[in-house]
């Protein structure tokens, strides 16, 4: 819900600019100003009783991360690690965790006005990981809530 | 408040909450022996400091509190008052006050607490008195009859004029300047923090005094003045015609210098004061007081690393860069073990001693990193003589507190937590060891109750003691007890012996007070006690004699950064045991693991030790391989052995330990993560909360 409370008063003119990944078939984003970084998959330790949707925890230059598996956590099948596969980092609240997806493909503006909010497009559950769909060029972009996906 | 004073406030909070701490004890000392006046004169000056600070600062309520509050102990001070229970419990109360208002101006605010109630109860204990004893002579007939109070002679009761440490040289010149009607001033300079070339400021300020004047002393001397060798700042006695603001103004068109203090001083104080006073009392604050004795010995020793180490010149340090400094240390001791490995690998001679030189650095780097960090627990000890007092006026024991080993130094990250622990089994002591005065002559125990706080080290441990000679607990109260609370079964509580008795007493839900009262009982026992000191990595006991009393034995590891452990490998995981745990590691083959009620066991040198597989508790997806042999590491959880079974044994390292964050905070079995020297993270396994 974050962004689009920041964003109710844009103008029509006013951009976000959004990191586009795929998980699966879909099409996600995150909003750039909470992304620290995007890395390849590093060597994950498995964390023994850790909920189910924490793949493991990794070695980012000397901090220890946690890293989030997306597929188990929308319950997207298993996920496949490949050249492809990237984790993004990002900082909510002194936490840092990591994201994994299958693909990062691109950076790219968004106009405020091509958000739709949530609740008129998802009814399910999962709603409150979306904090919007966003349409780009006849796609359409689900905005992740990094600050949900932290509450396990 | 003024931009400038900004940049001082950290100095100033920390320097009030000193201040504070100080009052504190001293008014506990003042309540044991009301007469003491060196006590009292120590409380008046640190009021008198704080007034002076807050007005400075800007924090207008705060300063009246403490004027208002000077002004009392200033009456305690002259014999006009006695410090009876009343007057204390308001000081005690005023103390508080104040802490909240620190409090506030750490967080942002401006201290503005409205503090007419206290206000009015400190005047009430003044105008009580006065009316009880007006026909007590003047104040300077009252002050005189007081031979070891020089401050006394002040007629302003707000003032304590200035009498450092002089020859009789230099009383002779002050006392000639009076003679010829010459202003006679202590002045206080202070430096900027920041000032690059302190020697020339110093200078400035001397030549801007002796316009038209004689600065008679200094301190530090003028020439290590000269040679920019002081601390913060610097005080000086002035001789001169001019009045108190144009030398004022003189000095503040000086940069970087500020004006703590001006004081005109009274003729009489050097008249009067009985010999005595040359040596003792110097009545300026605590920070110069210090830097007052030794500069004087510094005069005369040579050596520039004498000096130094006498003076004790210490610099305040951000605590995040403390901790910053320790994860690089970290971060190095990571690398080395990289380097180890290749070392091992290479099998080059030249490698090889380079890298035993730079593991003998490290450790050295680390240890004295590690001693930065240390704190002594007098920090956490302190504010307990306090809260022992409320606690017993609260309940009505009477109790004769000890302190022991508070210089005892510990990692401060420890020390931060240690305290609500403490503060736990000290009211425990009061509340339910403890008993009331009364009953305590019927058993004929001194009336007085002891508790005893006591700390020490040990080897790399520090072992903290809270004694008390109360009534102890007996091992059929604690069955009894659980007992009632369902804990545990009849039949359980006949076969159980005392040590899993007194298990007991750490479990959750567990409280042996009869009722419940203000101070206890309310639900949070020991148990919590317990996780928190686990959670320190270190561990608990309890040891009591009924009627008697008991021992409440904590140990904490020194440091909590950086620990020894065993790194193991459990099918392709490697993670490390704190090497404090564990007694000891030895091979087994199968067939000597056997089966007692589904258990699996082992005999160890004839005694039954009981075995956990790894693979299951950490739920390791790798089938454990079909080895003749196992390897078993045997570790201790309060008194207990159990013997860990794992699939190989990597060695012992010096571990880094880092948090797994709050996202995976409370798995039960792990106290964190490392990162080892290939750079692949491994669990550190918590002994207490594995199985």
């Amino acid at each position: 819900m974050e962004l689009l409370a920041e964003n109710q008063n844009a103008t029509s003119t006013e951009e976000i600019q959004v990191v586009v990944f795929k998980l699966g078939q879909e099409e996600y984003a995150v909003d750039i100003l909470s992304v620290q970084e995007i890395n390849k998959l590093l060597r994950v330790t498995r964390v023994p009783k850790a909920p189910y949707c924490i793949e493991g925890v990794i070695n980012l230059r000397g901090n220890v991360i946690p890293l989030i598996n997306l597929h188990k956590r929308f319950g997207l099948g298993k996920l496949e690690k490949t050249e492809e596969t990237r984790i993004i980092v990002f900082e909510y609240q002194d936490i840092r965790a990591g994201i994994i997806v299958d693909e990062v493909t691109e950076v790219s503006r968004l106009k405020v006005t091509d958000i739709e909010q949530a609740s008129r497009v998802y009814g399910s559950l999962d709603a409150d990981f979306i904090s919007g769909v966003g349409k780009m060029d006849g796609r359409l972009i689900i905005l992740l809530n990094l600050a949900k996906l932290l509450e396990i | 408040m003024n931009m400038d004073m900004s940049q001082y406030l950290d100095l100033f909070l920390d320097e009030s909450r000193e201040h504070v701490d100080n009052m504190n004890q001293k008014l506990l000392e003042l309540e044991k022996k009301p007469d003491d006046l060196s006590v009292l004169n120590e409380i008046f000056r640190s009021a008198h400091t704080l007034k002076g600070m807050s007005s400075t600062m800007g924090f207008d309520d705060m300063a009246d509190l403490t004027h208002h509050m000077e002004n009392v102990l200033d009456d305690l001070k002259e014999g006009e008052l006695s410090a009876d229970t009343f007057t204390v419990d308001v000081l005690f109360r005023c103390l508080d006050r104040l802490q909240l208002m620190l409090d506030n101006i750490r967080e942002g605010g401006s201290g503005g607490i409205n503090s007419s109630d206290l206000v009015d109860l400190l005047d009430q204990i003044r105008n009580r008195e006065l009316v009880e004893e007006k026909e007590t002579g003047v104040q300077h007939a009252a002050a005189i009859a007081e031979p070891v109070s020089p401050e006394a002679l002040e007629p302003e009761p707000s003032e304590p004029p200035i009498v450092p440490d002089m020859n009789e040289y230099e009383l002779a010149v002050i006392r000639e300047a009076f003679a010829r009607q010459l202003n006679v001033f202590y002045i206080k300079v202070l430096v900027d923090p920041d000032c690059l070339m302190k020697q020339v400021r110093a200078f400035m300020v001397f030549k801007a005094l002796e316009e038209d004047g004689d600065v008679i002393k200094s301190d530090p001397p003028a020439q290590e003045l000269d040679e920019g060798r002081y601390g913060e700042g610097f005080e000086v006695i002035l001789v001169s015609k001019a009045e108190e603001d144009d030398i004022r103004s003189r000095l503040e068109q000086i940069s970087e210098i500020r004006v703590a203090d001006i004081q005109k001083l009274n003729a009489g104080a050097f008249y009067t004061a009985p010999p005595s006073v040359k040596t003792g009392q110097v009545t300026t604050t605590e920070s110069s007081k210090q830097p007052t004795k030794d500069s004087d010995i510094a005069g005369d020793s040579g050596p520039t690393q004498e000096r130094v180490q006498k003076i004790r010149q210490t610099v305040r340090v951000d605590i995040q860069r403390l901790d910053n400094l320790m994860n690089l240390v970290g971060e190095l001791v990571i690398n080395k073990g990289r380097l180890e490995q290749i070392g091992q690998s290479q099998k080059i001679t030249e490698l090889n001693e380079t890298i035993e030189q730079i593991d003998r650095i490290t450790t050295d780097l680390q240890n004295e990193v590690m001693k930065v960090r240390m704190v002594p627990i007098k920090q956490v000890f302190n504010r307990f003589p306090r809260m022992v007092r409320d606690l017993a006026h609260e309940l009505e024991k009477e109790v004769n507190f000890i302190l022991e080993g508070e210089e005892t130094e510990l990692d401060r990250t420890v020390i931060d937590e240690i305290g609500d622990p403490l503060m736990h089994l000290l009211r425990n002591a009061i509340d339910h060891g403890l008993e009331i005065p009364e009953e305590r002559v019927a058993l004929g125990k001194p009336r007085i109750g002891l508790v005893k706080l006591s700390a020490r080290h040990e080897g790399n441990n520090v072992f903290i003691e809270v004694i008390d000679d109360g009534k102890g607990i007996s091992v059929q109260d604690i069955k009894r007890k659980a007992l009632e609370k369902g804990m545990i079964t009849p039949k359980e509580s006949e076969q159980m012996d005392a040590d899993s008795a007194i298990s007991l007493l750490f479990r959750p839900g567990f409280s042996t007070a009869e009722n419940v009262t203000d101070v206890s009982g309310r639900g949070v026992g020991l148990d919590v006690v317990k996780s928190k000191i686990e959670s320190l990595n270190g561990d608990i006991s309890v040891e009591f004699q009924p009627g008697k009393g008991t021992i409440f034995r904590i140990r904490l590891p020194l440091t909590l950064a950086i620990i020894q452990a065993l790194l193991v490998g459990v099918g392709d995981e490697t993670y490390a045991i704190p090497l404090g745990s564990v007694d000891e590691t030895t091979m087994l083959s199968r067939d000597e693991i056997k089966l007692v009620q589904n258990q699996e066991v082992v005999l160890l040198r004839g005694s039954v030790l009981p075995l956990a597989r790894l693979h299951q508790l950490l739920q390791v997806p790798k089938e454990q391989g079909a080895d003749d042999s196992v390897y078993v590491v045997v570790v201790r959880k309060g008194d207990k052995r159990t013997g860990l079974v794992c699939d190989n044994l990597i060695g012992q390292q010096d571990i880094v330990i880092k948090s797994l964050g709050k996202l995976l905070s409370g798995i039960g079995g792990l106290a964190g993560a490392t990162i080892l020297g290939d750079g692949q993270v491994a669990l550190i396994l918590d002994v207490g909360t594995l199985f």
